[in-house]
């Protein structure tokens, strides 16, 4: 018998009798501004919350931190001015030297200050992990409550690969000291459409 | 019943206690130790309390699991068959020789001499990284903390904080003399910044990626890998080859079952929100190998006991050590199993029953285990259970069984029970040193009580009657 079969046969003899799944029904508690909480957790989380009205906000914002003499890759359509949008066609280690990746996420996340993200709004797998500073744009309204929400909304949606962005990549292995920038992004812009 | 097996008081260098001594000897270090871990738990509790809806996240959680191992045969099922279905290859070991063996036949096939691992307990458990070894393959542990003990040469102490027992001074020291950094210089901010750069080669270099697994999802056939330093993806997202491990009670049934599940994780283990990624993986990516392997190791076995199954529901959070007082004052490594603290001492037995004899007795019985635990696992009653179990097969201690069969003796029979009274109390006001020596285990670090004048029983007897 292969392995797999013996491993099966065991626990169909060992499995308990058990209860039907129930339904999940949280009841929504105390109602509270989805955007205010998603700003505060994410912010306590080392990202930075940039409220905008129109896109050229986003422009500024990331002219005046990062030398344009750099390596931008872009994602957004509607921020062709600002970086030309990405192709890709290569091998993801060329991405090492990416210093912005800026990509349109699909909603948020209040209680956690999470964005949702799938792979074909990040042109490759690799690019939300491997560059310096990440830039994720999302549009207010499209900020969930809680991860059941989330759940809700992504539903049997196909992806192969979809992953939640809650703030900076960080480590506090060394004497619980708080690092941000482990391995991947050593910041994390979002940037909240509230109006345009 | 086979005496060869009784291990008896004779320390041995490896039991709980004789390591806890060890780890004691240092005490500002145990209470620095003692300090940091509570400060998790604290943290923790905030979180918890902040959702309002905490308990009862608790309790569907853990009627979740209880679904699981009442289905574990059909979900596993229908996860091999969805995530064939995403064009993923999935394997099956028995034990920890063959789950390493599968390891080893992927990686060879693809030439590769050097690996990068995200962290996972389960390759922890089967000693992955010592059998690739010893098969000419090198493994570089990716999360911070991993790769600060695996430089040191030792497991991690805690599941979720590997280097949890290190000063940043140690690391410091250990940084500069393999990863050549200045001597002296402890700041975490400049060790990490080291760390980045020193991994940061790996990542671009390996081209075989392998990770744990938090959440294996029946429904669609995907898997979901926490981490906050992106160690995971960072080496999945440039390797050719993606191995998972993942044990077979890591399955959940639907996809929304993870809404419950990352909502208990960080925070019971941390207290964040979230961790920074929680990265699902449904299909490879275009041109990359993925190959899942399912474990039992001793899962399938322990499903068929009713005290003992209950373990099986455990998420790997660690909040159970971060609140034990044991484990906070006797360090991880006192534990010597992959898995420390309450958690650990009742998975531990059932692998190896005598191996791990000692590791149930590594507790108070206190319950704040059971109390923190996210899935509701009865961690205190297993510990007590396992005690018994111990006991009825002769593997607990010459003195712990003479002691409590005698205690047992004297407890009932009233007339024998007095005069141990009458004699205890003489004896420890005129002849101390008969109990307040180094013989007596209760008197280590400890005064005795002074004896009562008489006993509860005589004071009861004369004052009944006065009001």
């Amino acid at each position: 018998m292969s392995s797999r079969d013996h491993i099966l046969e065991v626990i169909r003899k060992n499995q308990p009798k058990g209860l039907p799944l129930q339904e999940i029904a949280f009841s929504d508690g105390e109602p509270f501004d989805k955007i205010s909480k998603f700003t505060t957790v994410l912010e306590s989380i080392g990202g930075t919350v940039i409220p905008i009205n129109e896109w050229g906000e986003v422009e500024a914002y990331l002219n005046q931190r990062f030398s344009t003499e750099k390596r931008w890759v872009n994602l957004v359509p509607e921020l062709r001015n600002l970086a030309p949008l990405a192709d890709f066609t290569e091998d993801p280690h060329l991405l090492e030297n990416v210093m912005v990746a800026i990509l349109p996420g699909h909603f948020g996340v209040a209680e956690n200050g999470a964005v949702w993200i799938t792979e074909e709004l990040m042109g490759d797998r690799a690019l939300p992990f491997i560059c310096e500073h990440l830039a994720l744009i999302i549009r207010a309204e499209n900020i969930f409550p809680t991860l059941h929400d989330a759940y809700t909304h992504i539903d049997k949606s196909q992806y192969g690969f979809g992953t939640y962005i809650a703030g900076p990549s960080k480590t506090a292995d060394i004497e619980q000291s708080l690092v941000l920038g482990a391995h991947g992004p050593k910041s994390l812009m979002l940037f909240l459409i509230t109006e345009t | 019943m086979d005496t060869e097996t009784t291990i008896l008081d004779r320390k041995t260098s490896s039991d709980h206690a004789t390591l806890a001594d060890k780890f004691n000897l240092d005490e500002p270090r145990v209470d620095w130790h003692d300090k940091t871990l509570w400060f998790i738990r604290k943290k923790r509790d905030k979180a918890a309390s902040q959702l309002q809806e905490w308990e009862q996240l608790r309790a569907v959680a853990s009627d979740i699991k209880n679904n699981v191992l009442a289905n574990l045969h059909t979900y596993l099922l229908a996860f091999e068959r969805n995530a064939q279905q995403n064009g993923i290859t999935v394997h099956w070991a028995s034990d920890a020789a063959e789950h390493n063996k599968i390891v080893h036949k992927i990686i060879e096939k693809t030439g590769i001499k050097q690996v990068v691992k995200s962290k996972s307990m389960l390759t922890e458990e089967c000693h992955l990284n010592a059998y690739l070894k010893t098969q000419g393959i090198e493994v570089i542990d990716t999360d911070l903390g991993e790769r600060i003990v695996q430089l040191a040469g030792e497991p991690p102490s805690h599941i979720v904080l590997p280097c949890i027992h290190w000063k940043k001074e140690e690391i410091g020291e250990l940084f500069s003399h393999h990863l050549g950094t200045p001597e002296g210089n402890s700041d975490p901010q400049f060790l990490t910044a080291a760390a980045r750069i020193h991994l940061r080669q790996h990542f671009m270099s390996s081209r075989l990626a392998i990770t744990g697994v938090n959440f294996a999802v029946a429904e669609t056939g995907e898997i979901v890998v926490c981490t906050n330093e992106g160690n995971a993806d960072l080496g999945v997202q440039l390797a050719d080859v993606h191995i998972a491990c993942v044990g077979i009670e890591k399955i959940i049934p639907l996809r929304k079952h993870l809404g419950v599940f990352l909502r208990l994780l960080a925070r019971s283990a941390t207290g964040q929100p979230i961790t920074t990624y929680s990265s699902h993986f449904q299909k490879p990516r275009k041109g990359q190998e993925m190959h899942i392997v399912l474990v039992d190791n001793g899962r399938s076995k322990r499903l068929g006991s009713a005290d003992f199954r209950n373990a099986l529901k455990c998420i790997r959070c660690g909040a159970c050590m971060n609140t034990c007082p044991v484990y906070r004052r006797s360090g991880g490594h006192s534990y010597h199993y992959a898995i420390a603290g309450p958690i650990g001492a009742i998975l531990a037995p059932g692998l190896d029953m005598k191996k791990h004899a000692d590791l149930p007795f590594a507790s108070t019985l206190c319950g704040s285990c059971s109390n923190v635990c996210p899935v509701k696992i009865d961690i205190h009653d297993q510990l007590y259970k396992w005690r018994q179990l111990l006991a009825q097969n002769r593997k607990v201690g010459i003195t712990k069984r003479v002691g409590a069969n005698t205690m047992a003796y004297i407890l009932s029979h009233h007339t024998l029970y007095t005069f141990a009274g009458t004699a205890g109390r003489w004896l420890m006001k005129y002849v101390p040193f008969i109990i307040s020596n180094r013989f007596n285990p209760w008197y280590k670090q400890r005064e005795m009580p002074k004896p009562p004048e008489h006993s509860f029983a005589r004071w009861y007897h004369q004052n009944r009657n006065f009001k």
